[in-house]
Protein backbone atom coordinates (compact mmCIF):
# COMPACT_ATOMS: atom_id res chain seq x y z
CA UNK A 1 0.00 0.00 0.00
CA UNK A 2 1.59 3.25 -1.15
CA UNK A 3 1.49 6.64 0.51
CA UNK A 4 -1.45 8.97 -0.16
CA UNK A 5 1.09 11.56 -1.35
CA UNK A 6 1.73 9.44 -4.46
CA UNK A 7 -1.56 10.85 -5.76
CA UNK A 8 -0.05 14.32 -5.67
CA UNK A 9 1.61 13.22 -8.91
CA UNK A 10 -0.88 14.33 -11.61
CA UNK A 11 -0.09 11.36 -13.90
CA UNK A 12 -0.63 8.87 -11.10
CA UNK A 13 -3.82 10.66 -10.07
CA UNK A 14 -5.24 10.60 -13.61
CA UNK A 15 -4.36 6.91 -14.04
CA UNK A 16 -6.14 6.10 -10.77
CA UNK A 17 -9.18 8.18 -11.70
CA UNK A 18 -9.39 6.43 -15.09
CA UNK A 19 -9.48 3.12 -13.25
CA UNK A 20 -11.91 3.88 -10.39
CA UNK A 21 -14.29 6.45 -11.88
CA UNK A 22 -16.55 4.00 -13.77
CA UNK A 23 -17.12 1.99 -10.57
CA UNK A 24 -17.76 5.01 -8.35
CA UNK A 25 -20.09 6.60 -10.93
CA UNK A 26 -21.95 3.31 -11.43
CA UNK A 27 -22.40 2.84 -7.68
CA UNK A 28 -23.57 6.45 -7.34
CA UNK A 29 -26.24 6.03 -10.02
CA UNK A 30 -27.35 2.69 -8.55
CA UNK A 31 -27.64 4.07 -5.00
CA UNK A 32 -29.46 7.19 -6.15
CA UNK A 33 -31.93 5.28 -8.31
CA UNK A 34 -32.63 2.70 -5.57
CA UNK A 35 -32.81 5.29 -2.76
CA UNK A 36 -34.99 7.81 -4.57
CA UNK A 37 -37.38 5.20 -6.02
CA UNK A 38 -37.64 3.54 -2.60
CA UNK A 39 -38.24 6.86 -0.87
CA UNK A 40 -40.63 8.30 -3.44
CA UNK A 41 -42.74 5.25 -4.30
CA UNK A 42 -42.51 2.88 -1.37
CA UNK A 43 -42.61 4.93 1.83
CA UNK A 44 -45.80 6.06 3.57
CA UNK A 45 -46.89 9.61 4.35
CA UNK A 46 -45.85 11.07 7.67
CA UNK A 47 -48.73 11.68 10.08
CA UNK A 48 -47.72 15.35 10.50
CA UNK A 49 -45.92 16.26 7.26
CA UNK A 50 -48.06 14.25 4.85
CA UNK A 51 -46.35 13.46 1.54
CA UNK A 52 -43.86 16.35 1.96
CA UNK A 53 -41.78 13.92 4.02
CA UNK A 54 -40.58 12.53 0.67
CA UNK A 55 -38.59 15.74 0.18
CA UNK A 56 -36.27 14.52 2.97
CA UNK A 57 -34.55 12.15 0.49
CA UNK A 58 -33.24 15.13 -1.45
CA UNK A 59 -33.01 17.79 1.22
CA UNK A 60 -31.02 15.96 3.91
CA UNK A 61 -28.36 14.39 1.61
CA UNK A 62 -27.85 17.61 -0.34
CA UNK A 63 -27.54 19.69 2.85
CA UNK A 64 -25.08 17.15 4.24
CA UNK A 65 -22.99 17.29 1.07
CA UNK A 66 -23.14 21.09 0.90
CA UNK A 67 -21.36 21.22 4.26
CA UNK A 68 -19.05 18.25 3.69
CA UNK A 69 -17.99 19.51 0.26
CA UNK A 70 -16.72 22.69 1.92
CA UNK A 71 -14.94 20.60 4.55
CA UNK A 72 -13.27 18.57 1.81
CA UNK A 73 -12.24 21.84 0.13
CA UNK A 74 -10.84 23.02 3.47
CA UNK A 75 -8.66 19.91 3.84
CA UNK A 76 -7.49 20.17 0.21
CA UNK A 77 -6.75 23.89 0.67
CA UNK A 78 -4.72 23.23 3.81
CA UNK A 79 -2.75 20.53 1.96
CA UNK A 80 -2.06 23.09 -0.78
CA UNK A 81 -0.96 25.78 1.68
CA UNK A 82 1.26 23.40 3.65
CA UNK A 83 2.65 21.00 1.03
CA UNK A 84 2.05 22.91 -2.25
CA UNK A 85 0.56 19.94 -4.11
CA UNK A 86 -1.20 21.26 -7.21
CA UNK A 87 -3.58 18.30 -7.41
CA UNK A 88 -5.02 19.18 -4.01
CA UNK A 89 -5.62 22.83 -4.97
CA UNK A 90 -7.28 21.68 -8.20
CA UNK A 91 -9.41 19.15 -6.28
CA UNK A 92 -10.69 21.99 -4.07
CA UNK A 93 -11.47 24.03 -7.18
CA UNK A 94 -13.23 21.04 -8.76
CA UNK A 95 -15.40 20.45 -5.70
CA UNK A 96 -16.72 24.01 -5.39
CA UNK A 97 -19.39 23.95 -8.16
CA UNK A 98 -20.56 20.55 -6.90
CA UNK A 99 -20.91 21.92 -3.37
CA UNK A 100 -22.66 25.03 -4.68
CA UNK A 101 -25.26 22.94 -6.54
CA UNK A 102 -25.80 20.81 -3.40
CA UNK A 103 -26.37 24.02 -1.43
CA UNK A 104 -28.89 25.29 -4.00
CA UNK A 105 -30.77 21.98 -3.86
CA UNK A 106 -30.83 22.11 -0.06
CA UNK A 107 -32.07 25.73 -0.07
CA UNK A 108 -34.70 25.12 -2.78
CA UNK A 109 -36.11 21.90 -1.35
CA UNK A 110 -36.07 23.47 2.11
CA UNK A 111 -38.05 26.46 0.85
CA UNK A 112 -40.53 24.27 -1.05
CA UNK A 113 -41.02 22.11 2.06
CA UNK A 114 -41.19 25.14 4.36
CA UNK A 115 -44.02 26.84 2.51
CA UNK A 116 -46.72 24.27 3.36
CA UNK A 117 -45.17 23.23 6.72
CA UNK A 118 -44.06 26.54 8.24
CA UNK A 119 -46.28 28.78 6.14
CA UNK A 120 -43.29 30.60 4.65
CA UNK A 121 -40.69 30.02 1.94
CA UNK A 122 -37.96 31.63 3.96
CA UNK A 123 -37.17 32.75 7.51
CA UNK A 124 -34.02 34.40 8.85
CA UNK A 125 -33.48 31.35 10.99
CA UNK A 126 -29.87 30.58 12.13
CA UNK A 127 -29.49 27.45 10.01
CA UNK A 128 -31.16 28.89 6.91
CA UNK A 129 -29.18 32.10 7.13
CA UNK A 130 -25.83 30.35 7.63
CA UNK A 131 -26.66 28.11 4.66
CA UNK A 132 -27.39 31.14 2.49
CA UNK A 133 -24.06 32.70 3.55
CA UNK A 134 -22.31 29.38 2.78
CA UNK A 135 -23.83 29.54 -0.72
CA UNK A 136 -22.48 33.09 -1.14
CA UNK A 137 -19.05 31.83 -0.06
CA UNK A 138 -19.26 29.13 -2.73
CA UNK A 139 -20.03 31.79 -5.35
CA UNK A 140 -17.19 34.00 -4.10
CA UNK A 141 -14.77 31.06 -4.13
CA UNK A 142 -15.68 30.10 -7.72
CA UNK A 143 -15.49 33.74 -8.85
CA UNK A 144 -12.08 34.23 -7.21
CA UNK A 145 -10.61 31.22 -9.03
CA UNK A 146 -11.99 32.57 -12.31
CA UNK A 147 -10.76 36.12 -11.69
CA UNK A 148 -7.07 35.38 -11.09
CA UNK A 149 -4.93 34.34 -14.03
CA UNK A 150 -1.98 32.89 -12.14
CA UNK A 151 -2.99 29.43 -10.87
CA UNK A 152 -0.75 29.46 -7.80
CA UNK A 153 -1.92 32.90 -6.66
CA UNK A 154 -5.53 31.84 -7.23
CA UNK A 155 -4.94 28.69 -5.18
CA UNK A 156 -3.37 30.72 -2.34
CA UNK A 157 -6.18 33.29 -2.16
CA UNK A 158 -9.03 30.80 -2.56
CA UNK A 159 -7.47 28.64 0.17
CA UNK A 160 -7.60 31.57 2.57
CA UNK A 161 -11.21 32.27 1.55
CA UNK A 162 -11.99 28.59 2.14
CA UNK A 163 -10.59 28.74 5.67
CA UNK A 164 -12.73 31.82 6.44
CA UNK A 165 -15.84 30.22 4.90
CA UNK A 166 -15.40 27.12 7.04
CA UNK A 167 -16.87 29.07 9.94
CA UNK A 168 -20.18 29.16 8.06
CA UNK A 169 -19.93 25.52 7.02
CA UNK A 170 -19.61 24.59 10.71
CA UNK A 171 -22.37 27.07 11.66
CA UNK A 172 -24.66 25.56 8.99
CA UNK A 173 -24.25 22.20 10.69
CA UNK A 174 -24.49 23.25 14.32
CA UNK A 175 -26.59 26.45 14.19
CA UNK A 176 -29.67 24.58 15.42
CA UNK A 177 -27.71 23.42 18.45
CA UNK A 178 -26.03 26.79 19.16
CA UNK A 179 -29.19 28.88 19.14
CA UNK A 180 -32.48 27.63 20.53
CA UNK A 181 -34.46 29.78 18.17
CA UNK A 182 -35.59 29.74 14.59
CA UNK A 183 -37.89 27.42 12.69
CA UNK A 184 -35.51 24.69 11.58
CA UNK A 185 -35.86 21.45 13.54
CA UNK A 186 -32.94 19.42 14.90
CA UNK A 187 -30.92 16.92 12.90
CA UNK A 188 -32.86 14.18 11.07
CA UNK A 189 -29.94 11.81 11.60
CA UNK A 190 -27.98 11.30 14.75
CA UNK A 191 -25.71 8.73 16.37
CA UNK A 192 -28.35 8.71 19.09
CA UNK A 193 -30.99 6.45 17.55
CA UNK A 194 -33.76 8.06 19.59
CA UNK A 195 -33.31 11.29 17.64
CA UNK A 196 -33.47 9.70 14.19
CA UNK A 197 -36.44 9.74 11.86
CA UNK A 198 -38.58 6.57 11.93
CA UNK A 199 -37.00 3.44 10.40
CA UNK A 200 -39.39 3.40 7.46
CA UNK A 201 -37.93 6.75 6.33
CA UNK A 202 -34.45 6.17 7.75
CA UNK A 203 -33.34 3.24 5.57
CA UNK A 204 -34.09 4.77 2.15
CA UNK A 205 -32.60 8.01 3.47
CA UNK A 206 -29.33 6.22 4.23
CA UNK A 207 -29.25 4.83 0.67
CA UNK A 208 -29.87 8.33 -0.74
CA UNK A 209 -27.09 9.76 1.44
CA UNK A 210 -24.72 7.05 0.16
CA UNK A 211 -25.79 7.96 -3.39
CA UNK A 212 -25.11 11.67 -2.87
CA UNK A 213 -21.70 10.93 -1.28
CA UNK A 214 -20.71 8.65 -4.17
CA UNK A 215 -22.01 11.17 -6.73
CA UNK A 216 -19.92 13.87 -5.06
CA UNK A 217 -16.81 11.68 -5.13
CA UNK A 218 -17.38 10.73 -8.78
CA UNK A 219 -17.89 14.35 -9.82
CA UNK A 220 -14.87 15.59 -7.88
CA UNK A 221 -12.65 12.89 -9.42
CA UNK A 222 -13.93 13.69 -12.91
CA UNK A 223 -13.64 17.45 -12.48
CA UNK A 224 -10.19 17.26 -10.84
CA UNK A 225 -8.93 15.22 -13.79
CA UNK A 226 -10.37 17.92 -16.06
CA UNK A 227 -8.67 20.70 -14.07
CA UNK A 228 -5.31 18.87 -14.22
CA UNK A 229 -5.62 18.51 -18.00
CA UNK A 230 -6.71 22.14 -18.42
CA UNK A 231 -3.69 23.27 -16.38
CA UNK A 232 -1.34 21.16 -18.52
CA UNK A 233 -2.92 22.62 -21.67
CA UNK A 234 -2.35 26.16 -20.38
CA UNK A 235 1.26 25.32 -19.49
CA UNK A 236 1.96 23.86 -22.96
CA UNK A 237 0.34 26.83 -24.70
CA UNK A 238 2.41 29.23 -22.60
CA UNK A 239 5.59 27.31 -23.46
CA UNK A 240 4.60 27.36 -27.14
CA UNK A 241 4.11 31.13 -27.07
CA UNK A 242 7.57 31.62 -25.57
CA UNK A 243 9.38 29.61 -28.26
CA UNK B 1 -47.87 3.19 -9.66
CA UNK B 2 -47.72 6.91 -8.84
CA UNK B 3 -48.05 7.36 -5.07
CA UNK B 4 -50.93 9.41 -3.72
CA UNK B 5 -49.32 12.75 -2.82
CA UNK B 6 -52.53 14.56 -1.86
CA UNK B 7 -52.54 18.33 -1.45
CA UNK B 8 -48.72 18.48 -1.33
CA UNK B 9 -48.24 16.92 -4.78
CA UNK B 10 -46.98 20.18 -6.28
CA UNK B 11 -44.38 20.71 -3.53
CA UNK B 12 -43.08 17.14 -3.72
CA UNK B 13 -42.98 16.95 -7.51
CA UNK B 14 -41.35 20.37 -7.92
CA UNK B 15 -38.68 19.41 -5.35
CA UNK B 16 -37.84 16.24 -7.26
CA UNK B 17 -38.06 17.95 -10.66
CA UNK B 18 -35.80 20.87 -9.75
CA UNK B 19 -33.26 18.74 -7.87
CA UNK B 20 -32.93 16.13 -10.59
CA UNK B 21 -32.65 18.87 -13.21
CA UNK B 22 -29.84 20.57 -11.28
CA UNK B 23 -28.00 17.28 -10.73
CA UNK B 24 -28.38 16.28 -14.39
CA UNK B 25 -27.12 19.73 -15.45
CA UNK B 26 -24.09 19.46 -13.17
CA UNK B 27 -23.22 15.97 -14.43
CA UNK B 28 -23.81 17.00 -18.06
CA UNK B 29 -21.66 20.13 -17.84
CA UNK B 30 -18.88 18.22 -16.03
CA UNK B 31 -18.81 15.42 -18.62
CA UNK B 32 -18.95 17.77 -21.63
CA UNK B 33 -16.13 19.96 -20.26
CA UNK B 34 -14.07 16.89 -19.40
CA UNK B 35 -14.30 15.64 -23.01
CA UNK B 36 -13.58 19.08 -24.48
CA UNK B 37 -10.52 19.65 -22.28
CA UNK B 38 -9.17 16.14 -23.02
CA UNK B 39 -9.58 16.80 -26.75
CA UNK B 40 -7.87 20.20 -26.53
CA UNK B 41 -4.96 18.74 -24.56
CA UNK B 42 -4.48 15.94 -27.10
CA UNK B 43 -4.42 18.48 -29.93
CA UNK B 44 -1.87 20.71 -28.17
CA UNK B 45 0.34 17.73 -27.22
CA UNK B 46 0.34 16.46 -30.80
CA UNK B 47 1.20 19.92 -32.11
CA UNK B 48 4.04 20.30 -29.60
CA UNK B 49 5.37 16.84 -30.53
CA UNK B 50 5.18 17.66 -34.24
CA UNK B 51 6.93 21.00 -33.87
CA UNK B 52 9.55 19.52 -31.52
Amino acid sequence: MGSIWEYANPKKFIATVDRVLPFVAGLAVLSLVVGLIWGFFFTPEDYRQGSTVKIIYLHVPSALMAINAWMMMLVASLVWLIRRHHVSALAARAAAPVGAVMTVIALLTGAIWGQPMWGTWWAWDPRLTSFLILFLFYLGYIALWAAIENDDTAADLTSVLCIVGSVFAVLSRYAVNFWNQGLHQGASLSLDKEENVADVFYHPLLVCIAGFILLFIALVLLRTRTEIRARRTRALLARERMT
Amino acid sequence: MMPELGKYAQAVLSSYGLSLLLLAGLVGISVIRSRRVARDLRAVEERVKRNG
